[in-house]
């Protein structure tokens, strides 16, 4: 099979479920001409026509209601707000209406919420990380794809499930090539992957900052240190189990995000692990993730506030030396 | 676009209602449906008080030919969704009485089981979408529920309903914009009782009228007397007849009045007790359908005092079937969160 990129991965994920099911279709803005902002839908728009690649105007509260009186009424909506940060003008119509319908009303809300995320150009308020602030809200669903196939994986899942999936797609990860798998291989929510076996200390991550623990990985190795790697690859549900498997075996964790580290994903992980697997620990938990302060427009002030792969590497050799 | 006066004094009378035209007995019928959603709402600030209900109460006493009208304009297929004052919308689009009451006293056999409450109550075998705790959100709900009813090409109309306070929050006008603009089979519906909360909405509506905002969308719109139960039939049959041609949105302004607080066991002195009494005795919108169906002939006081007593026997059964229902299991708390299972010990 042709490699295809983080983006392509979601439009082919997409395009095999819209032709599987009538009843998804997608709505943002810019999505029939151009195919959304990151071609993550592009082609589709000739393909499915204007009603099931509806264009929106910039209503994102509007949007995400659209979305879920839609599932409501038997439909299985892909809401697409381009950057994950617009979210924020509909937070209401996702923590307190999507996420809660279940429960409240006892009717399931089959809905796909995809947003771009992670931390690259463009400053602060097109880089938040908000994949905590989302997981912290009981019926949402949180995919947090790192590879292609995960991308397109996963969305088949969200889009054969029952819940509201917050679908976010790091803009780093956009172009980059992966090989994929085919109609019927779905990736599950709420199992990690192993992404290189080691014994000395376990890094546990998702998204993009996988990326970087692989780095560590292997700067590490160059010093005798095997580093067990593992991506999340979804943080609701999120596979504690997965991990404390391996820190059984290595007895050291280094929790990674790239959110701000207060309140985190990486917390949850590092609370977890502690509360679980204390008496295998040989030594506490670490946790890496950004400095407490929104993203710079200068690369210099945001790299400065990101964790990065020598943070890793220090972190889990300090590990190793303490455990001794 | 009728113009409904708001205030004044005048003779105590009870302005007339035009009946005619509608068969006299789906008028005694909606008569029946006011009167049971008064009754059943006169009990409920007692029942709240006492705390046989855990929390305060939106009442809709005052505002029951709103529902009613809507209800009778619409198809049982007709899915509604409205906000925090719901129960008047909750019972003529056909939730049981019990099940309500159930809801209310938070017993395992109510509609929801106990999760949801007065502001999410929701029956989806009768169309009830459900109410909603956040100002304007049900417009968004019934939009989207309308989507999907164009997009399946179903005989079925949504209606969406808010207040004169949600009609100043922004995303309502994102609602009504798609609506517009895709021509959705919805009735977007303002159920302008003039108060926000406890402030007058006049002084706080720029362009001082929601239905001429309704009207730079390009949607037709009536301006609805909300207290005459045909009328609102009236509009809401029109705009339900040109949803289902294909024709697009209707907007209705439902000029209407609560006759008690915003919520239960609230005392109020942002409005005159002269004020409460005129809308009373001049608007009261089972008074004025019950005039208009004695004057035709077609009921007597007898009759009349029957259904009253009638409406009060259901929702006797109503308050003891809820009183003697079983609260719901504290395990089944964190069951149905989610589709799929969590791993967070959650029960299923």
């Amino acid at each position: 099979m042709t490699p295809v990129t983080y983006s392509q991965a979601f439009q082919q994920g997409m395009r095999e479920e819209m032709q599987r099911n009538d009843s998804i279709f997608v709505l943002g803005t810019d999505l029939l001409d151009r195919g959304g902002h990151f071609g993550q839908v592009l082609g589709l728009g000739k393909e499915f026509g204007a009603e099931r690649i509806r264009d929106m105007p910039i209503s994102e509260a509007a949007m995400v209601a659209a979305g879920v009186g839609a599932a409501l009424n038997g439909m299985r909506p892909v809401v697409d707000l381009n950057f994950i940060d617009f979210s924020f003008g509909a937070m209401d119509e996702i923590v307190n209406q999507a996420a809660k319908m279940r429960y409240m009303f006892g009717t399931p809300i089959p809905l796909v919420i995809r947003g771009t995320s992670g931390v690259a150009l463009y400053a602060a308020q097109h880089n938040n990380s908000l994949e905590s602030v989302f997981a912290h809200m009981p019926g949402l669903l949180v995919a947090t794809p790192s590879t292609p196939a995960d991308t397109k994986g996963l969305l088949k899942s969200a889009l054969r499930g029952e819940d509201p999936v917050i679908f976010m797609m790091h803009k780093k990860l956009s172009g980059t090539r992966g090989e994929v798998g085919g109609d019927e291989d779905l990736v599950q929510f709420g199992r990690a992957a192993i992404r290189r076996g080691g014994s000395d200390v376990t890094i546990v991550g998702y998204s993009q900052i996988v990326f970087k623990a692989m780095e560590a990985a292997k700067t590490l190795a160059e010093s005798g240190i095997e580093a067990e790697v593992i991506d999340l690859r979804t943080v609701m549900p999120l596979d504690i189990e997965t991990v404390a498997e391996s820190v059984r075996k290595t007895g050291r964790l280094v929790a990674v995000t790239e959110e701000p580290l207060f309140g985190s994903i990486a917390s949850e992980v590092a609370a977890s692990i502690q509360e679980n697997v204390f008496d295998w620990l040989s030594a506490p938990v670490v946790r890496v993730g950004a400095k407490h302060a929104p993203i710079a427009h200068s690369p210099t002030l945001f790299e400065a506030v990101l964790p990065q792969a020598a943070d890793i590497d220090r972190a889990a050799r300090d590990l190793v030396a303490r455990g001794q | 676009m009728t113009e409904v006066p708001t205030a004044g004094v005048g003779a105590r009378q009870f302005l007339p209602i035009d009946i005619s035209g509608v068969d006299p007995e789906r008028l005694i019928l909606w008569l029946g449906e006011m009167l049971l959603i008064r009754e059943f709402e006169s009990r409920l600030d007692g029942l709240s008080m006492s705390g046989k209900i855990p929390g305060g109460l939106h009442l809709s006493i005052g505002q029951e030919a709103v529902a009613v009208g809507i209800a009778a304009g619409i198809q049982p297929q007709d899915l509604l969704a409205c906000s925090h004052r719901s129960h008047h919308h909750a019972l003529a689009k056909g939730l049981a009485p019990r099940s309500l009451m159930a809801e209310l006293f938070g017993k395992a056999t109510g509609c929801r089981g106990g999760r949801g409450g007065s502001m999410h109550l929701a029956d989806a075998s009768v169309g009830f979408l459900g109410g909603n705790g956040i100002v304007g959100a049900g417009l968004g709900i019934a939009m989207g529920a309308s989507l999907a009813s164009k997009m399946r090409g179903m005989d079925q109309v949504g209606v969406g309903l808010f207040g004169d306070g949600g009609a100043n929050t922004g995303r309502t006008w994102e609602f009504v914009n798609i609506a517009s603009v895709w021509k959705l089979p919805l009735i977007i519906v303002c159920e302008n009782n003039m108060y926000a909360v406890e402030t007058p909405s006049e002084r706080l509506t720029g362009g001082g009228s929601v239905s001429r905002r309704a009207e730079g969308f390009g949607l037709p719109v009536h301006t609805v007397d909300g207290q005459d139960v045909v009328s609102m039939y009236r509009a809401t049959t029109a705009a339900r007849d040109r949803a289902a041609r294909g024709d697009g949105p209707t907007f209705i302004e439902a000029r209407t009045y609560r006759y008690e607080g915003h919520s239960t066991g609230q005392i109020i002195n942002y409005r005159t007790t002269e004020e409460v009494d005129e809308w009373r005795s001049t608007r009261d919108p089972i008074q004025r359908l019950r005039i208009a169906l004695q004057a035709a002939g077609r009921l007597d006081d007898e009759v009349f005092d029957e259904m009253v007593l009638r409406a009060r026997a259901t929702v006797q059964d109503a308050v003891a079937f809820a009183d003697e229902s079983p609260l719901p299991d504290p395990i089944s708390a964190t069951r149905d969160v989610t589709g799929l299972e969590l791993g967070l010990g959650n029960a299923r």
